[in-house]
């Protein structure tokens, strides 16, 4: 080996089906797909779709389970939605998988019309959300939640790790109408179930910590990253409250103003998205309709940038949602 | 169910003279399609499909889908023709509070099974009602009626794919093709020729036929509907646009067709002058 090769430095890469676990983080294998297959075995009319990505969001669990009940779409994303919205038509319940980026920036006209125009029972459930992939804008879906919180009547969901989305799976399956669900797929976190207590419950949103100094309200894997950063300022006497709102629209209206209103603490919205268009600005558009005033706002998301290929903990701590980069803005924000 | 030539004529003849007459409710409107595509409506809602008119919704009612939002006026003409929605709501189209939107959408009315408009979008639902339908058991078919401009789009052919390679034998696509799109001649917006040899490399049985030559229409759904492989099927209709009101045939102008007052009472005469024995209007 030369000199030069032995100075260089060693270089940090991810691959995309990089998993979001911390290392030594619990997690359940593939929670979307399993559920999909218990909850399916007693309806009939769940139907799975996919457009060239069934292994890649779990759903090749209910492809084997229920071959007869699954449609490969191919990688065609108009096709895919629409097609969902046909089967919908004729009385079943079709849960359309794909990559996040895919299903909303290239189908959006087909969950516009076809799906929510009508507001047909299609299940839009989207891997690879907001900055859990290290591919670059082609494959983070950043904007998703802006995109898809303008469409009328789509419920949105934003689960946590592997309890969120096995108890969404039955629960956005029954709700009447079009939902789009963030997915976390292959080696999920596991971490609400040490939270005494927790139970997913869609258009709910649950305080899983209380603290005097801080209020996070985040969604997502930020909540996971709120409980730890939690856990960290706590050890520096910070109390941080953690309000979990996994379901983006409806928003959960009324425990954000109770959770803010009276309490004199600073307010950090934390998201796996796009400053523009998430959670962060319907916490505060909730807010000023309701002439709630917190003692300070902060919206703990991505910048409104395309983000960089590379790492994924690297690009957590670029951005500010690594668990140290977290901690690190809400302590500087507290001043 | 009519298979008789006379009075699918006269079926064609009234689609045509409701087309006008909403038409001159709003004083324009997409009537150059509506009177080019009015003998395969005839067909289609005078013969081939299986409907209950008092029971739009009925679950073993063969669909068909309104790709072409913009030809709602041709397909309200067609469901009055069949009996689905009143011929007084007529003078209602387009207006406040109508169940007669200026472009087809199944909130509104009934007897249409889609909101169009977006274009390209039926033939992605037909897929998955065919494959519904298929799923249930339910021997139905689903007809995607499409414009040649909606061949531009991308999701036609994904639709086109999926189609055959799921082998939708329960699926028929007709597209009207009369060379007019909003900016012009269609071959000059986007040439899609040779259309039968496309579909056909894409897995489809292709008819094309003349959409104004009744026999031949009639003929195409008949074999359309008979074919025993299980394959989807496309009829590719060259039609006219205006045809049967020679002077708004040979409009150069007439993908959206605005008509002065005296013009419509005009446009009928001429129409009225056709009329088939036998055809009240």
């Amino acid at each position: 080996m030369s000199a030069v090769a032995d100075k260089k430095p060693k270089l940090t890469t991810s691959a995309m089906i990089a998993s979001i676990a911390s290392e030594g983080q619990r997690v359940k294998a593939a929670p979307f797909g399993k559920a999909l297959v218990e909850y399916a075995a007693s309806r009939p009319e769940v139907v799975g779709l996919s457009a060239d990505l069934a292994k890649y969001t779990d759903l090749h669990l209910f492809a084997q389970a229920y071959p007869e009940r699954f449609f490969q779409m191919g990688m065609a994303e108009q096709l895919l939605m629409g097609a969902a919205g046909g089967l919908a038509k004729e009385g079943l319940v079709p849960f359309a998988t794909t990559y996040a980026v895919f299903g909303t920036r290239r189908a959006y006209d087909f969950i516009h019309q076809v799906i929510a125009e009508e507001n047909l029972n299609v299940k839009i459930c989207c891997a690879l959300p907001g900055l859990t992939t290290g591919y670059g804008p082609s494959h983070q879906a950043t904007e998703d939640l802006a995109m898809m919180r303008a469409i009328p009547g789509l419920t949105i969901v934003d689960p946590c790790d592997a309890l969120d989305i096995e108890q969404a799976v039955p629960q956005i399956a029954e709700r009447k109408g079009p939902v789009y669900m963030r997915l976390l797929r292959g080696q999920v976190p596991l971490v609400l179930d040490e939270v005494p207590g927790y139970r997913f419950e869609l258009g709910k949103a649950k305080m899983l910590c209380e603290g005097a100094d801080v209020l996070v309200i985040s969604s997502g894997i930020l909540t996971m990253r709120a409980l730890e950063v939690a856990q960290d300022l706590a050890k520096d006497r910070i109390g941080v409250a953690v309000l979990h709102s996994p379901t983006i629209k409806p928003l959960d209206e009324a425990a954000i103003v109770e959770a803010v209103r009276y309490q004199h603490r600073l307010v950090v919205v934390a998201e796996n998205h796009s400053v523009v268009g998430g959670l962060g600005e319907a916490v505060a558009a909730t807010l000023l309709r309701h002439r709630v005033q917190p003692a300070g706002f902060q919206l703990a998301g991505l910048p409104d940038a395309f983000l960089d290929a590379g790492a994924l903990p690297t690009l957590h701590d670029r951005y500010g949602i690594s668990r140290e980069a977290l901690g690190a803005r809400i302590k500087g924000w507290l001043g | 169910m009519p298979a008789d030539l006379d009075q699918l004529a006269a079926c064609a003849w009234r689609i045509r003279r409701l087309a006008l007459r909403m038409g001159e409710v709003q004083g324009q409107g997409y009537v150059g399609q509506a009177l080019g595509y009015a003998d395969v409506l005839a067909v289609a809602y005078g013969h081939a499909l299986q409907l209950k008119p008092d029971d739009p919704h009925w679950e073993g009612r063969d669909r068909f889908l309104l790709s072409h939002g913009h030809y709602a006026i041709a397909h309200y003409a067609a469901l009055i023709e069949a009996g689905i929605i009143p011929e007084i709501e007529l003078e209602t189209y387009g207006s406040d509070d109508s169940r007669l939107p200026m472009s087809g959408m199944a909130s509104y009315t009934p007897g249409m099974e889609m909101s169009g408009g977006s274009l390209g979008h039926g033939l992605v639902i037909a897929v998955g009602m065919a494959l519904g339908l298929r799923h249930k058991r339910n021997p139905a078919f689903v007809y995607n009626s499409m414009s040649d401009g909606e061949l531009d789009e991308g999701s036609t052919w994904e639709a086109a794919m999926a189609a055959a390679h799921h082998g939708l034998g329960n699926l028929v696509c007709l597209v009207d093709i009369n060379n007019q799109q909003a900016d012009g001649p269609s071959s000059k917006v986007l040439g899609f020729e040779p259309l039968a040899e496309k579909w056909a490399a894409f897995g489809w049985h292709v008819q094309r036929v003349d959409g104004n030559d009744l026999p031949a229409v009639l003929d195409s759904f008949n074999a359309a509907r008979a074919l025993e492989e299980p394959m989807p099927r496309v009829i590719l209709f060259d039609t006219l646009m205006g045809k049967g009101v020679p002077f708004l045939e040979q409009r150069e102008k007439n993908h959206f067709i605005r008509v002065d007052p005296p013009e419509w009472q005009q446009a009928l005469q001429v129409l009225d002058r056709t009329q088939p024995e036998g055809a009240p209007a």
